[in-house]
């Protein structure tokens, strides 16, 4: 029996109406880094709504990920200013440094690399968020060390 | 104190609040805005509380520090301005906060290193206002960001917050809408619709509920003024939406706001239990009889979110996929009902409009686009963030007068507006006054506002590609031209930028692109033309050089390029060699090195460490 009580206290703080599936499954996402498929038949019942309602709102929304993430999840913002300042020279030297592609877990289950799309913070182009920490006028040559600086946090 | 319960309760409130401030106090202004933030204004924040309290007891004066919303000057953050002396002090450390007391604040003394100076004329400005940047800037949506602090509703109140409803209450609805109508005010979201024309079509649909909406889903790449509207000054959005509701009868509005804005959602939640303790939300507003709440939904992530159909389902609990438009959403929208979505930046525009009048907007601006607009100057461009301008600035002037030109001296070559379904103008057409129909009628669009910059070194094909990348991601799949269409056109293009390209791409992307023009069921497919078309049109010879040549001309398309070092530049400091991960970098400690061709996977980390810009591309 999985303990259902830990999706229940998320599910707690929200109205019971559909309106708010969508915030309960972010918060999922915060705290379980993944929604895992518990919480969604937990979600369901509680609900009312059928689990494979849940499940396509899991596979739609960018936000939220069926499968478990890295401890750490980076951010690469691939918007239209950073792209052109370099981003993609930054992804490319994650994804060789790291060896994992876009949006892929590394084996060790320590870093997650995403892409994101503008996180509205263009003037500091280009941007990479390492967890909930923005760093501004990031440099391929520099992206690892600040990356490393991380894990041993 | 409690709730307001009448308009002349919320009046004496406001001279009681002013009445606890004294004008001539210092006060301390510290940005708070994500970029200032990122750039560490948190522990400068604290190095001021911290050094007031140290000194506070012999001290005369009093420090207010308020933590503000977003200049939009955010490269240079962190931002910290003092009043009443009116100067500005950039990119300022924990270290230097003891100096600034000390000097400015208590001798009113000019630190020279923290001001701006300006790159082209290396005239050191100490004021605020007088910098290039924001003197030429007009603020109506911006007016309260970076002067109050967003979390503290007095402060909004005082800067004469709210009394744009005040006098909404007086007025009968059909007149609000009216002044709405006659403001010439168009939605900043992109479209450009007459805001006016939208409430007045909702009001004509007989229903007995209605719903007003926010649309904070800024998905544009490279425009974030929705972000720093709610971060800096919510309260100018729920008062507008306030008098929206007023105007159309709705007691239940909606803002739907990206999650990838943890301080918007933050500052906006805080700002809507301020407004209800005070009786301005809720029940009976200000004793009016008038009820009216928002409800926040939050985002997903999904651009196609942005999209008023597709919003309007997300917010119901639904996967976000637009519908066939046969039927208005102010006629039938969220849940069925009349439902009027207006952005963040039109909303904050609604209370000033109220207040000063139609006649005074409709002053600002063009024939045909009124007001102001705030842009997001991003790309390579020296001075970097939001201004608000009126409507027909020249893309020169922004470029020029307010951006300071294109960064490092580089030619100038384009600007691409309207995110994902705008298009790049050449800067040949740069005084081409920037308004909707302008931008429009050169195969771009307004958009949100976002205005990158491009220069010599950006590839038109690499842009149009990177759009189309962007939009392949984004479709969310349910019609075919859309889901089928955008990859083709990727791979087409991916062809040109790789060197595969032949004479019949181009014609191609053109069919294409008419095809999802005409075909596709919402505005991200019907706009996605645009990125292709406009840099075809405006850009031909780049494409050429790709498909006849097999080059890049701006030396980005990683398959037509080589990396190779300059001997005469090259002091051979061996910084390239010890960060290149093929190892493939040789020579000799200060003699020239050589990059080994065959080996190299051009990822530019040579050229990115190499402090005598001695990596060249060909």
């Amino acid at each position: 029996m999985t303990d259902v009580t830990q999706f229940d206290s998320i599910i707690d703080r929200y109205e019971r109406s559909e309106e708010s599936l969508l915030a309960i499954l972010q918060d999922f996402q915060r705290e379980f880094h993944y929604v895992p498929e518990e919480g969604i038949r937990r979600l369901s019942e509680v609900m009312e709504v059928p689990e494979s309602k849940i499940y396509a709102m899991g596979t739609f929304y960018k936000a939220l990920s069926l499968t478990p993430r890295g401890r750490h999840t980076i951010k690469v913002c691939t918007g239209t200013a950073c792209h052109l300042k370099g981003a993609p020279q930054i992804l490319e030297t994650l994804e060789r440094e790291l060896e994992v592609k876009r949006n892929g877990t590394t084996t060790d289950g320590e870093f997650t690399l995403e892409c994101v799309n503008c996180v509205g913070a263009c003037a500091m182009a280009p941007l990479t968020v390492i967890d909930e920490e923005y760093h501004g006028q990031t440099r391929s040559s520099k992206i690892m060390d600040i990356v490393k600086k991380r894990a041993e946090s | 104190m409690g709730a307001i319960n009448t308009i002349e309760q919320l009046e004496a409130y406001r001279q009681e609040i002013a009445a606890g401030i004294k004008a001539d106090l210092p006060t301390v202004l510290v940005c708070f805005g994500t970029g200032c933030q990122a750039n560490g204004a948190r522990p400068v924040a604290e190095a001021f509380s911290d050094i007031i309290e140290e000194q506070g007891l012999e001290l005369n004066v009093n420090i207010g520090i308020k933590t503000t919303g977003c200049h939009g000057y955010c490269e240079n953050g962190p931002l910290v301005a003092l009043q009443p002396q009116g100067i500005l002090y950039l990119k300022v450390k924990p270290e230097d906060v003891a100096e600034i007391v000390e000097k400015t604040i208590r001798s009113g003394e000019v630190i020279e290193r923290l001001i701006y100076q300006d790159k082209t004329t290396s005239d050191m400005v100490a004021e605020y206002s007088e910098i290039p940047f924001y003197k030429h800037q007009h603020r109506i949506a911006l007016r309260n960001i970076g002067a109050i602090d967003p979390t503290n509703i007095d402060d909004y109140i005082l800067a004469g917050g709210y009394s744009g409803l005040v006098k909404a209450l007086g007025m009968k609805p059909d007149d609000i809408i009216t002044e709405i109508e006659d403001s010439g005010l168009r939605g900043r979201g992109g479209g450009g619709f007459p805001t006016g024309t939208k409430w007045r079509s909702c009001v004509a649909v007989d229903s007995d509920v209605r719903y007003v909406m926010c649309n904070c889903d800024e998905g544009d790449p490279g425009a974030f003024m929705d972000r720093s509207i709610m971060e800096g000054d919510p309260h100018s959005v729920i008062e507008g939406m306030i008098i929206g509701a007023l105007a159309m009868g709705s007691h239940t509005g909606y803002v739907y706001i990206r999650d990838e804005y943890p301080l918007a959602v933050k500052n906006l939640t805080s700002a809507l239990e301020a407004a209800r303790e005070k009786g301005l939300l809720g029940e009976s507003i200000l004793g009016s009889g008038f009820d009216f709440d928002i409800k926040i939904s939050r985002g997903g992530g999904a651009f196609v979110c942005g999209e008023s159909s597709a919003l309007m389902r997300s917010v119901a609990g639904e996967v976000g996929e637009p519908r066939a438009k046969y039927i208005r959403s102010v006629e039938r929208g969220l849940y069925d009902k009349p439902t009027v979505l207006n952005n963040v930046e039109t909303w904050a525009n609604v209370p000033e409009i109220i207040m000063k009048g139609a006649e005074w907007y409709a002053g600002l601006g063009t024939e045909g686009s009124k007001g102001t607009k705030v842009f997001s100057l991003v790309g390579k461009v020296n001075n970097t963030g939001l201004v608000e301008v009126p409507m027909g600035i020249s893309i020169r002037e922004l470029v020029e007068n307010i951006g300071g030109g294109v960064l490092n001296g580089k030619k100038f070559k384009a600007v691409q507006t309207g995110g994902p379904s705008g298009g790049c103008i050449p800067e040949r057409l740069s005084d081409l006054p920037v308004d909707f129909d302008s931008l429009t009628e050169a195969g771009s669009m307004m958009g949100s506002g976002g205005i990158i910059v491009m220069d010599e070194e950006t590839c038109m094909v690499d842009v149009a590609k990177y759009f189309i990348n962007f939009l392949v991601e984004e479709s969310c799949g349910k019609c075919t031209p859309c889901r089928d269409g955008l990859p083709r056109m990727l791979d087409l293009l991916t062809d040109i930028t790789e060197g595969r390209g032949g004479e019949e791409h181009v014609a191609m992307l053109e069919e294409l692109c008419d095809l999802l023009t005409w075909g596709a069921l919402c505005g991200l497919g019907t706009s996605a033309a645009n990125p292709v078309l406009s840099t075809i049109k405006y850009f031909r010879d780049e494409y050429d050089a790709h498909i006849f040549d097999k080059k890049c001309p701006a030396g980005v398309c990683k398959e037509l390029i080589t990396y190779a070092i300059d001997p005469e530049a090259c002091t051979g400091c061996r910084l390239c060699a010890k960060n290149c991960p093929q190892e493939c970098i040789t020579g000799e400690r200060k003699e020239p090195h050589v990059i080994d061709t065959a080996e190299c996977i051009k990822c530019g980390l040579c050229r990115d460490v190499c402090t005598f810009d001695a990596v060249r591309i060909s």
